[in-house]
């Protein structure tokens, strides 16, 4: 360090003006964004050219498109798609809603088992969802027949109730459940935002509670609804779990791509259904952004935290509204456990852990359970510090601009790609020895990453990327520049700063980033299907292949040992957490 | 019983050789190179549970070759070979419908191999060209399984042929494997199209397609849904349905009077820029007759003679229940006849 760097040289002056520190951050910089080009942006365009040439790679311009809209069976699922996704989005919302109404408006009991139990479909694949629908409304499942018959016995009548569950009805079941709790997550962020001095003035003025629900609540909450409604729409619009298992003949267009592509191999129809597939999402992305940038602060500095006050008629109302919410979402994620250990599904009931040897079902077994850990846990890892090292990048040093705002609008574009597009656009341009640029062939100098376990979480990384980088923009950003201003006037390097003091004080934002990535990336199946290596099965694949052949109890063991092992693993997170905690976050609470 | 003698039926294969020419003198088996230890990639249609017992079997004997399976249904394994024609992933293709390996024959993506004790594979089981170019290994045939105790609750008649299927009584109580993906889907669409002639036979389909309630993307699992009572007749394959009757599952296996579609299970040698010693070896041991006994304990018509007895719940002739087929003919117009049923029931996306 020879020169004083401070104030911070402009960009465009020459690079022999930066000190060695300024070099070291831009390169840092020049490597975020150039991981952002390779993980994200770039596996976008071969993607788009092979939507828009014939399966052999000639180019056949909207061809694919017309050939799409053509096919009835298929022109249909875009249909259907719509339906399903439109349908379950506002169901979700609307039941979400009140839930999360009756979290945080409420004074009702049991409120932190009800938000656990809420949670519970995260943990499990999509597929999972399904199978317990299955066991529960399939033509066998407890439900359909009256608890096996058990209902008739009891009460003399047939009891049993077919609700038709293979098509659009179980679809829209499973997606529900899917959705119902990212919508709960977002509107109990929005609801806790509430300012309680509008409550109390809509009391003073003795506002009915309708018109306080309307004038008060509604409005706070506007920009939350949005924001889940698109969220719910663009899960359940990609989805490809619940569709598989429950979907029946009922195509939608997450299930033709995987159709095309697997069953038939024809990638560049894959690439236009995946094209199709991205536009709701994308719209509903931009959508988002736009009117999330209307939302004035709702907080101010002076509002306070509503209190809910007990109310024995709505307190009764919520528990009982919550204890059926909850005891659905049970009821489904239970029934898959209970399938898992019956012997044969309904014809012979005993116990049994016989499911839970794979070795006579496809899908890769016990190993493939194994591998899902560790391509979980290195997603965990290695996503977490990079996320957090790219978001202070680009968050907290000051040089390059244009690069960083670069920078941050591809870690927004995640956001909008479906698993399935993203394991896709990984194929189109890691699988081949060489690339076609403009006609010339250039050696791809990342196909050794193809079939490897770090192309497996790469493409986890960045299927979740943008979440977790919000997370930890929003956490950078409570922390003062003052930090690094003064460091910067002590002569203390960025890295120093930030190693000594960022890190420690975001550690709780690390650690949601790290069970955030290591979560998804054991249910996730979309991404992943069509990049796993045969010596690299992992269990959600593993699941849908099981299901494929019929082997429904298998999948169902397999579903309950994923579920246990990422409820397990955010059991053990909430431990270390609150130890780590206590060690760093001393600083937030005064001492009295 | 004694297992029978197949080269009655399956002279068709040797149609497809008529161009080559073949001299069929033993070839010097092991002419390339082979190998104790190293790493492959085996592409497959065998059913999980049959590969769950054949592997260990090779493992034991060659613990230092490391087999990685990519099992999935005959049309995907299909498709993936061919798409993979460029780069092939796979070293070894077992136990895939011959049909199926006709196709990638003619893309060119087999290397000609002659494993060891090709002389005891009967004629009619493989390439007839020297060194073959695939080589069969069982049959497999269509099947029906029947849930008796829901066809009981339901007061129907056990169905016995493809005809019965047509019943009203069935309707939405038939599932049946899509031929696109499903082996088993294609022999028995295929065997319904050459039992009853072209026109005939798409007048036939139309009308099971109103009876059924599903199409399964896998050949097995029809089965297994009947099994679990989740439909009441599935269109599967012979030892599915053998098999989960002895599982003790509720089911009947019921081999339709008009006979059952067939198929021959087959293995190769994927062409590719560097041939692993180690694939040979494997092709060498699939074949032998330590396999053909393991195989010849699931299926009752193997492509060497085992002396083994026919395995319990088959018919007691099981030549007798195949049709007439011809595989050169079913391996040429799988295409067009795919095409053609998606147009006609893939179309169709209304819930069942």
């Amino acid at each position: 360090m020879t020169t004083t760097a401070y104030p911070r040289v402009q960009p465009w002056r020459f690079a022999h003006h930066w000190t060695r520190e300024q070099w070291l951050q831009h390169i840092l910089i020049g490597l975020v964004t150039l991981w952002l080009l390779i993980g994200v942006v770039l596996p976008l365009a071969p993607l788009v050219s092979r939507s828009l040439s014939d399966a052999n790679g000639q180019l056949a311009g909207a061809a694919n498109f017309v050939r799409y809209f053509r096919t009835p069976g298929l022109a249909w699922s875009f249909g259907n798609s719509l339906l399903v996704a439109g349908v379950s989005t506002v169901l979700a919302v609307a039941l979400a809603f009140g839930y999360a109404y009756a979290l945080t408006r409420t004074a009702m009991p049991g409120k932190g088992f009800f938000r656990a139990v809420a949670m519970l479909p995260l943990y499990a694949p999509t597929m999972a969802i399904g199978i317990g629908l299955v066991y529960l409304f399939g033509k066998k499942g407890l439900v359909t027949t009256g608890f096996l018959g058990l209902g008739e016995r009891w009460l003399g009548t047939a009891v049993g109730w077919d609700i038709g569950l293979y098509g659009p009805v179980g679809i829209i079941l499973g997606e529900l459940l899917y959705c119902f709790p990212q919508a709960l997550v977002i509107l109990v962020v929005a609801a806790s935002l509430a300012d309680a001095r509008l409550y109390e003035a809509s009391h003073a003025l003795r506002a009915r509670p309708l018109r306080t629900f309307w004038t008060v609540t509604l409005p706070t909450l506007r920009y939350g609804l949005i924001s889940a409604i698109f969220v719910c729409f663009t899960l359940a619009f990609t989805d490809f779990g619940v569709a598989k298992v429950v979907g029946g003949n009922f195509n939608v267009l997450a299930t033709d791509i995987y159709k095309q592509v697997i069953g038939q191999q024809n990638f560049s129809m894959g690439a236009t259904i995946s094209l199709l597939l991205l536009t709701p999402t994308v719209i509903a992305f931009v959508l988002d952004r736009l009117v999330q940038q209307r939302q004035a602060a709702a907080l101010t500095m002076r509002a306070t935290p509503y209190q809910p006050k007990p109310s024995r008629r709505a307190d009764v109302l919520a528990t009982a509204y919550c204890a059926l919410i909850a005891a659905a979402i049970l009821i489904v994620i239970g029934t898959v456990f209970y399938a898992a250990v019956v012997n044969i599904w309904p014809y012979n009931l005993q116990f049994t852990l016989r499911h839970f040897d794979f070795r006579a079902v496809g899908g890769g077994g016990a190993a493939a359970f194994w591998n899902s850990v560790r391509m979980s846990l290195y997603t965990a890892l290695i996503g977490a510090a990079v996320t957090f090292v790219s978001a202070y990048l680009i968050e907290k040093t000051k040089s390059l601009r244009l690069v960083r705002s670069a920078a941050y609008f591809f870690s927004m574009i995640p956001m909008a790609l479906p698993g399935l597009v993203i394991g896709l656009a990984y194929i189109f341009f890691f699988n081949p020895r060489q690339w076609v640029i403009a006609g010339l062939a250039v050696p791809n100098p990342l196909n050794f990453l193809y079939g490897t376990m770090a192309i497996l979480v790469l493409a986890n990384i960045v299927h979740f990327y943008t979440v977790s980088f919000m997370t930890a923009t929003t956490a950078l950003k409570q922390l003062d520049a003052e930090f690094e201003a003064v460091s910067a006037s002590l002569r203390v390097p960025f890295y120093r700063t930030f190693w000594r003091i960022t890190v420690p004080l975001c550690v709780p934002a690390i650690l949601e980033i790290a069970i955030y990535y290591f979560v998804n990336a054991m249910v996730t199946v979309s991404a992943v299907i069509f990049l796993y290596a045969p010596s690299l099965r992992l269990a959600s694949v593993a699941i849908v292949n099981m299901e494929d052949a019929g082997d429904t109890a298998a999948a169902a063991a397999m579903s309950a040992l994923v579920i246990l092992t990422s409820v397990g693993v955010r059991l053990l997170y909430e431990v270390v957490a609150r130890q780590l905690n206590q060690r760093t976050q001393r600083w937030r609470v005064r001492e009295t | 019983m004694r297992r029978l003698s197949l080269f009655v039926v399956v002279v068709f294969v040797g149609l497809l050789l008529a161009g080559c020419a073949p001299a069929p003198t033993a070839s010097p088996a092991g002419s390339a190179e082979k190998a104790t230890s190293g790493e492959i990639t085996v592409y497959t249609a065998l059913e999980d549970d049959q590969i769950a017992k054949y592997l260990p079997a090779f493992n034991q004997k060659y613990p230092n070759i490391k087999v990685n399976i990519v099992r999935d249904s005959t049309g995907i394994v299909t498709a993936k070979l061919l798409a993979e024609k460029a780069n092939p992933q796979a070293d070894v293709v077992w136990g895939l419908a011959a049909t199926s390996l006709l196709i990638a024959d003619k893309e060119g993506m087999l290397a000609p191999y002659a494993p060891e004790g090709l002389d005891k594979i009967r004629a009619n089981f493989r390439d007839g060209r020297n060194p073959p170019h695939w080589v069969g290994i069982d049959t497999w045939f269509s099947a029906f399984c029947v849930n008796t105790k829901e066809l009981a609750a339901k007061k129907l008649a056990m169905p016995t042929s493809w005809e019965d299927l047509l019943k009203p009584e069935y309707k939405g109580l038939i599932v049946m494997p899509n031929p696109n993906s499903s082996g088993t889907g294609y022999l028995s669409v295929s065997a319904i199209l050459q039992l009853k002639g072209e026109a005939e036979g798409w007048k036939y389909l139309d009308k099971l397609h109103d009876n059924i309630a599903l199409y399964t993307h896998s050949g097995s699992k029809p089965c297994k849904m009947a099994g679990a009572g989740e439909t009441v007749i599935g269109i599967s394959f012979d030892y599915r349905a053998v098999k989960q009757k002895a599982d003790g599952q509720p089911i009947e296996a019921v081999f339709p009077k008009e006979g059952s579609g067939w198929e021959t299970e087959a293995n190769a040698l994927v062409k590719k820029a560097s041939i692993k010693p180690a694939a040979r070896t494997f092709l060498d041991w699939a074949i032998s007759t330590d396999a053909m006994k393991l195989y010849a304990a699931s299926y009752p018509i193997t492509a060497a003679d085992t002396g083994m007895a026919i395995p319990a719940g088959y018919p007691a002739d099981p030549i007798k229940q195949l049709i007439k087929n011809d595989l050169v003919k079913a391996a040429a117009e799988r295409e067009r006849i795919l095409q053609e049923w998606m147009k006609r029931y893939d179309a169709k996306s209304e819930p069942k």
